[in-house]
């Protein structure tokens, strides 16, 4: 087969480039360390996160502290909302601290996204999707539901607040502090 | 001899495909433009937000499935008749005609049910608001589900009787090679029947089912992959149409002809092998699949670049040899003596311009982890509106002014307005898409009838987002009055009376490198198919068996309406 000399220093040339695309997202992968979105999240039964009987923190979704400067952010997404993260119920967690999101569906397919980071995952019913992130500064992060779920798909939004370390952990105390008091109150109405 | 006199049968089968995917152009034009302004917030007086989606799930419908599949029908339904030179067969083409119009007519009826209150039809409410990917678990009605599965069978005999007509042909000839159009339609179609058994069983044994209320739930994972595994290879079902006219046609109309008739074989093979096993490339952010077989993904993505890279060369060489042919000197000078003002050619040129663009964009998206920046948002319609919007859609226009006439016997009328055109489309395309591209890089989401949040606001990266919104409602427009220009023309065109002479004809000019030059293998169908068949067994053997271990339609999720 006969191939012109101009065609083959293109072919050659087009060769390279295709190695090299590979070569920058396996170095990002393996050398910067950015994760994908893969099966770690396991299974769950949407029925169940509907129900809000998985016997999991999905069924109080939230922040959890599993450790020093860790944290694991229980969302459930559904039509039309993030529980915890729309309207006055922002997600919060302390700046600077290593962050793992575990997202779930209760009903259909929705989408899981900070705006302008690498957090960026779709929901879907059945599955886990797990997300490791570190936010360096503190500030409001919008959060929106980025796969089409219904007639009010685009009121679906929200926001992350990242607060710096010191005033993440009074505001911790302070809600302990108010829980615990109405705790104590509710007692003494008994 | 002109076309409609030699084949006066198969004429009128292009003729009514075309027809057919211009009236589904003119409509998905016309919900383009409503979303383009509405989404933008320039005006919300067609449709509530509600309903915006049922525009949406239109336009996708219309243009990407029903214009697309009706056009390259009819484009390979001429292409086989002339390269073959025989008519086709008439019984199965036509029925391949009738079971997509049927479809057409299923999922078009039951996405505008959802305009008009969705009224309840044999005990499911009529609406498919489920968009052009219709993810489980939300629910169309069945006949959305079953117009689609008609359109893709359709399209399957239609594929047959291309077949024939080259077994027929091979009895014939049975020592010449096969002709390069009959080449690159039939490749095409044999990527198509392996892509499309994934959509078919998505739909026919889960969704349609599970939409009758005959199975109780379905696993939305696998019902997506499913999806994907069709999803992707659909692209290079509108694309290599387009590269068909741009290797075969184009460089007639540069004044010259097609530089390797080796090299475009080899492109379409690669096609074949390479379309299927990257479908997990639009699943890079989905739960439930393990990172390995995503890489395996991005690797087959990137290696599609190649045909495309070659195409770029040979398509280029092919119009520069046309244009010396005509006189033409210097390094870049012979882009002047090119005929801009063909509207055939100035359309199919605008078209590969474009679709470099998209290309570049493509490769974003196909990196893995830089895909975490864009994914989901309206840079993705920016990148598509490139490639299916402009790349085929705009080279199915030109050649129409081209073909039109042959199948036809009738001259072009308004050519002031054909000429005119392709610019319009250029012009708003790069209006529209670049804005897309930047508002994407600053997070703001596709598929959203109003982008705004009560709880932040978007930033523009580079550029305002006010300035973006503009620019995308503004380039919106163009693109409707170039859809709409088109449309003038071919009615002009259709209704006009039979006069004259044509000065186009349907003879395709020998490549410089020829047929002979390449080696017999190529034109193995049974072999390339065995290895793209083999690399999809390997990219989605492992991660489909693992899906479906725990239960076919575990974990599930009941039918909810949309």
């Amino acid at each position: 087969m006969q191939v012109h000399r101009f065609e083959k220093v293109w072919l050659g040339a087009a060769i390279l480039l295709i190695v090299g695309f590979i070569a920058t997202i396996a170095y990002g992968s393996v050398g910067v360390g950015v994760g994908m979105v893969d099966d770690s999240g396991g299974q769950i039964s949407a029925e169940e996160v509907q129900n809000g009987n998985t016997d999991t923190p999905f069924d109080d979704p939230g922040v959890v502290k599993t450790g020093d400067d860790k944290y694991t952010v229980y969302v459930v997404a559904r039509q039309f909302q993030f529980v915890p993260g729309s309207g006055d119920n922002p997600i919060q967690v302390p700046a600077g601290a290593n962050v793992t999101f575990r997202v779930t569906s209760a009903d259909v397919v929705h989408g899981f996204s900070v705006v302008e980071t690498n957090i960026n995952t779709m929901v879907i019913p059945g599955q886990v999707s797990e997300v490791s992130a570190r936010f360096n500064e503190p500030g409001t992060y919008g959060l929106i539901c980025h796969e089409y779920c219904g007639a009010a798909h685009h009121t679906m939004g929200g926001s992350v607040e990242v607060v710096p370390p010191e005033e993440y952990d009074m505001q911790q105390e302070n809600i302990d502090q108010s829980a615990d008091d109405a705790q104590a109150q509710e007692e003494a109405d008994q | 001899m002109v076309f409609v006199d030699s084949y006066p049968k198969t004429s009128k089968l292009v003729r009514s495909e075309f027809l057919v995917a211009f009236v589904a152009l003119g409509i998905g034009a016309l919900f383009g433009v409503v979303q383009a302004l509405h989404r933008t917030g320039v005006f919300r007086g067609f449709v509530s937000s509600a309903d915006y989606y049922t525009i949406l799930t239109g336009h996708g419908v219309l243009l990407a499935l029903v214009f697309t599949t009706f056009f390259i029908a009819g484009l390979f339904t001429w292409a086989v008749a002339n390269s073959l030179e025989r008519e086709l067969p008439q019984r199965i083409a036509w029925s391949a005609f009738w079971i997509m119009l049927t479809g057409t007519v299923l999922a078009a009826v039951s996405i505008i049910g959802g305009l008009v209150g969705a009224p309840s039809i044999l005990g499911h409410d009529l609406k498919a608001d489920v968009l052009f990917t219709f993810y489980a678990p939300m629910k169309a009605h069945p006949a959305f589900y079953i117009g689609a599965a008609l359109i893709i069978v359709g399209s399957w005999v239609a594929g047959l009787a291309y077949f024939k007509s080259l077994w027929e042909w091979r009895s014939e000839n049975p020592d010449e090679r096969i002709p390069l159009q009959t080449f690159m339609v039939l490749t095409t179609m044999l990527m198509w029947y392996v892509s499309t058994i994934g959509v078919a069983v998505e739909v026919v044994a889960f969704l349609i089912p599970w939409s009758l209320g005959l199975i109780q739930n379905v696993d939305p994972l696998l019902t997506r992959t499913l999806f994907w595994y069709f999803g992707h290879p659909v692209v290079y079902f509108w694309l290599m149409p387009a590269y068909l006219v741009w290797y075969t046609i184009l460089p007639k109309l540069a004044g010259g002809r097609l530089f390797s008739d080796p090299l475009a074989r080899v492109v379409f093979v690669a096609f074949l092998l390479l379309s299927t096993p990257v479908g997990f490339h639009h699943q890079y952010t989905d739960p439930g699949i393990p990172s390995g077989y995503k890489f395996i993904a991005m690797t087959n993505t990137m290696f599609l670049l190649l045909p495309s890279l070659l195409t770029a060369f040979t398509v280029v060489a092919s119009v520069e040899h046309g244009a010396r042919q005509r006189g033409a000197k210097g390094y870049l000078s012979w882009l002047r003596n090119l005929p801009w003002g063909k509207p055939a050619f100035a359309g199919c040129m605008l078209a590969g311009l474009m679709f470099a663009a998209g290309g570049f964009s493509g490769m974003i998206n196909a990196g893995m982890n830089i895909n975490y920046l864009i994914h989901n948002t309206i840079w993705v319609p920016g990148h598509f509106h490139l490639t299916v919007g402009t790349a085929f859609a705009l080279t199915a226009m030109a050649i129409s002014y081209w073909l039109v006439p042959q199948i036809t016997g009738k001259k072009l009328r308004q050519r002031s307005i054909a000429t005119l055109q392709p610019y319009v489309w250029f012009v708003g395309m790069a209006v529209m898409s670049n804005a897309m591209h930047r508002a994407g890089l600053a997070g703001i989401p596709r598929r959203t009838a109003e982008p705004t949040y009560d709880e932040f606001a978007f930033e523009g990266v580079a550029g305002t987002v006010g300035e973006m919104r503009i620019q995308i409602a503004i380039g919106g427009f163009l693109l409707f009055v170039g859809a709409a220009m088109f449309l003038i023309v071919m009615a002009d065109t259709l209704l006009a009376r039979r006069g004259g002479t044509l000065s186009v004809n349907s003879n395709i000019p020998e490549p410089l490198s020829g047929a002979d030059h390449s080696p017999r293998i190529l034109d193995n169908y049974k072999l390339w198919t065995a290895i793209a068949l083999l690399l999809i067994v390997i990219a989605y053997g492992p991660p489909l068996a693992s899906m479906v271990a725990d239960g076919l339609f575990a974990p599930g999720s009941p039918p909810i309406p949309v």
